[in-house]
């Protein structure tokens, strides 16, 4: 048990892994997803219940099931027509048995309550053709937390398997929408990237929109009406306390954080004219990035911060611009048909996703950060706000029905444009924004 | 907050004044000219209700567009003729935008809407100290189908009094 460390999670919750011993000796397994692909024939994989007390442990293999088969890479063999059951986790499976159901990748593990109160949760990932063990950990945690062990687990099969980070262990905050069109009530919330776990962060009393996490998870910047009076906000997930970000005289909107979570960026609009500021957290000092007499807003850092990307209607209609951090050197990087908006930057750096107008349709494309090698991911009537999954896999949008009963949803797709899912959620919902993993 | 509460009141008992008074006109036929008087002595000009049914509260726009038509433009000139007969009332103007646009632009438009009804209100000689801006981008559509007949309605910037 030499790899013992400790993972910090956004709910100020502890929980301890542990690298489980190889069994029966360690391999270099060949069993890999290449993900490099458009469109990955998934990985058929098999996921036992896991064993111990209660339902924890099937409930366990339910949000890895869930997860994995989400993700579009990998599609779980039906539990019906396991040979083999109720292994432990520290047996060798038969693997003939997961052969000749077509599985070639096997989860198994335990779910038990330790002596001190805490949930031991171990498993072990095997590759059922070569009949070697792939991965295996242990996690120490508060009963209660399950849920989030079920989504490091299908995190740490995923990353074995495809030689990517993980997602799962995510959230997602966005807009909660109910009530008429013309009085939809908006509300902050946070869930789980899966839809679960959900909870409101604002009461709805203020108008609330384009909710972004900080690079720590732990707050949240965003538009509020506060008062009516359109102004940014910082809010700590953990507390519930709020600030205006700023002395500002006129609407501040469309923030989000920098990559070092030291500043905000956003659009100050003043007698109509709307351009790009930051603002430092810490020495309140602001900054004018942009002065143009157009629209410059949606402002969004490069991950390494020294670059921005944004929108702006000076050259007559919406396109993307980016310029360095400190405002110098703005070029124009779309030049397709129709109209770019809410750009944001993958966390990998190399692709930047927009909304695209084109012929009165809404569509969620990419293109690289020169303006080249544009991707359209989907389209319809509205399609608007992408998000990133922190590994720069996937992305999440929202779409809005057509017609005065009709609400907005949220959606993923994957950067390759195949996968698309719906997220559920309560209530109509918009404005995803997708957490960092936090390890 | 308070006044546009109190004028919401006001609007209130003066249509429940008229109702009163459609009523009694189908009794009492006699006596409908003095109800309906009543009602328009609680409608003061410099109401809320004035504005709308006399004035005019509402400028609408084109797709992207913030510039004043003619049509706004006389609406707006009957605006500032108003403000300066009622030297006690402040306004806010509120910009909208349609469905059609992302957020964070229509947040833009829409003060861009309501500052080019703004300065068309100065020009025409109203104080800027009275007259506050306030974006609703595409948050607030008062049209609610998916269609231009609609959306047309909602790129709007509409004043109330502060």
């Amino acid at each position: 048990m030499n790899a013992e460390f400790s993972v910090s999670l956004s709910r100020r919750l502890q929980v301890m892994v542990l690298v489980l011993l190889l069994m029966p000796s360690v391999a270099l397994a060949a069993l890999k997803i290449d993900i490099t692909q458009g469109n990955v024939e998934p990985l058929p994989i098999a996921v036992l219940d896991f064993a111990g007390d209660g339902t924890v442990g099937q409930d366990l293999a339910g949000v890895i099931v869930a997860d994995l088969e989400r993700s579009g890479l990998f599609r779980p063999v039906d539990r019906e027509a396991f040979i083999e059951r109720n292994i432990g986790v520290n047996v060798r499976p038969r693997f003939g048995d997961w052969r000749v159901i077509n599985a070639l990748a096997l989860v198994t593990g335990r779910a038990v309550q330790h002596s001190d109160g805490r949930l031991l949760v171990e498993f072990r990932l095997w590759d059922v053709v070569a009949e070697e063990q792939m991965a295996g950990l242990q996690f120490f945690t508060t009963p209660k937390n399950w849920r989030r062990i079920g989504h490091l687990v299908a995190d740490a099969i995923y990353e074995r398997l495809t030689g990517e980070t993980g997602y799962f262990d995510t959230r997602i905050v966005y807009v909660s929408e109910s009530g008429a069109k013309n009085n939809r009530i908006k509300r902050l919330a946070i869930m789980d990237h899966d839809g679960f776990a959900q909870s409101e962060l604002t009461r709805g009393n203020a108008l609330a929109l384009t909710p972004r996490f900080s690079p720590t998870a732990q707050e949240i910047t965003y538009l509020s009406y506060y008062r009516n009076k359109p102004r940014v906000y910082l809010l700590n997930i953990e507390t519930g306390q709020q600030e205006v970000v700023g002395d500002f005289p006129g609407m501040t909107f469309a923030p989000r954080f920098s990559p070092d979570g030291q500043k905000i960026i956003m659009s100050l609009e003043r007698n109509g004219n709307s351009n790009i500021y930051t603002m430092d957290l810490r020495t309140r000092e602001t900054r004018r990035l942009t002065s143009s007499l157009a629209i410059d807003t949606a402002p969004c850092y490069a991950p390494d911060g020294s670059q921005v990307v944004f929108e702006s209607d000076r050259m007559g209609s919406q396109q993307l611009y980016v310029m360095e951090a400190d405002g110098s050197n703005v070029q124009r990087i779309s030049y397709g048909e129709g109209r770019y908006a809410t750009p944001v930057w993958s966390p990998r750096g190399d692709l930047i996703a927009f909304t695209k107008t084109l012929n009165g349709r809404f569509l969620i494309g990419v293109m690289k950060t020169d303006g080249s090698g544009e991707r359209i991911l989907t389209e319809g009537y509205h399609n608007e706000g992408p998000a990133w999954s922190p590994n720069g896999r996937v992305i999440a949008f929202f779409r809005e029905g057509r017609g005065a009963d009709q609400g907005p949803t949220l959606w993923t797709v994957d950067v390759t444009g195949y996968n698309e899912r719906p997220i559920s959620t309560p209530g109509w919902a918009s404005d995803p924004a997708w957490s960092p993993l936090i390890r | 907050m308070g006044q546009s509460t109190k004028s919401k009141i006001l609007i209130s008992v003066a249509v429940a004044g008229l109702t009163l008074a459609g009523c009694a006109s189908t009794t009492q036929p006699a006596s409908t000219s003095t109800s309906t008087g009543s009602a328009s002595t609680v409608t003061p000009s410099s109401s809320a209700q004035y504005l709308v049914q006399n004035v005019g509260d509402r400028v609408f726009f084109q797709t992207d567009q913030s510039n004043l038509d003619g049509s706004a433009r006389a609406t707006l000139r009957n605006q500032a003729q108003w403000l300066s007969q009622n030297s006690s009332v402040n306004l806010i103007i509120e910009g909208h935008a349609d469905e059609r646009g992302t957020r964070e632009y229509n947040l833009a438009l829409g003060a861009r809407r309501a500052n080019a009804v703004r300065d068309f209100l100065i020009s025409e000689g109203v104080n800027g100290s009275r007259l506050q801006t306030i974006s609703y981008g595409k948050e607030r559509p008062v049209s609610l189908c998916s269609e231009e007949a609609c959306w047309s309605k909602n790129r709007r910037s509409v004043a109330t009094i502060r």
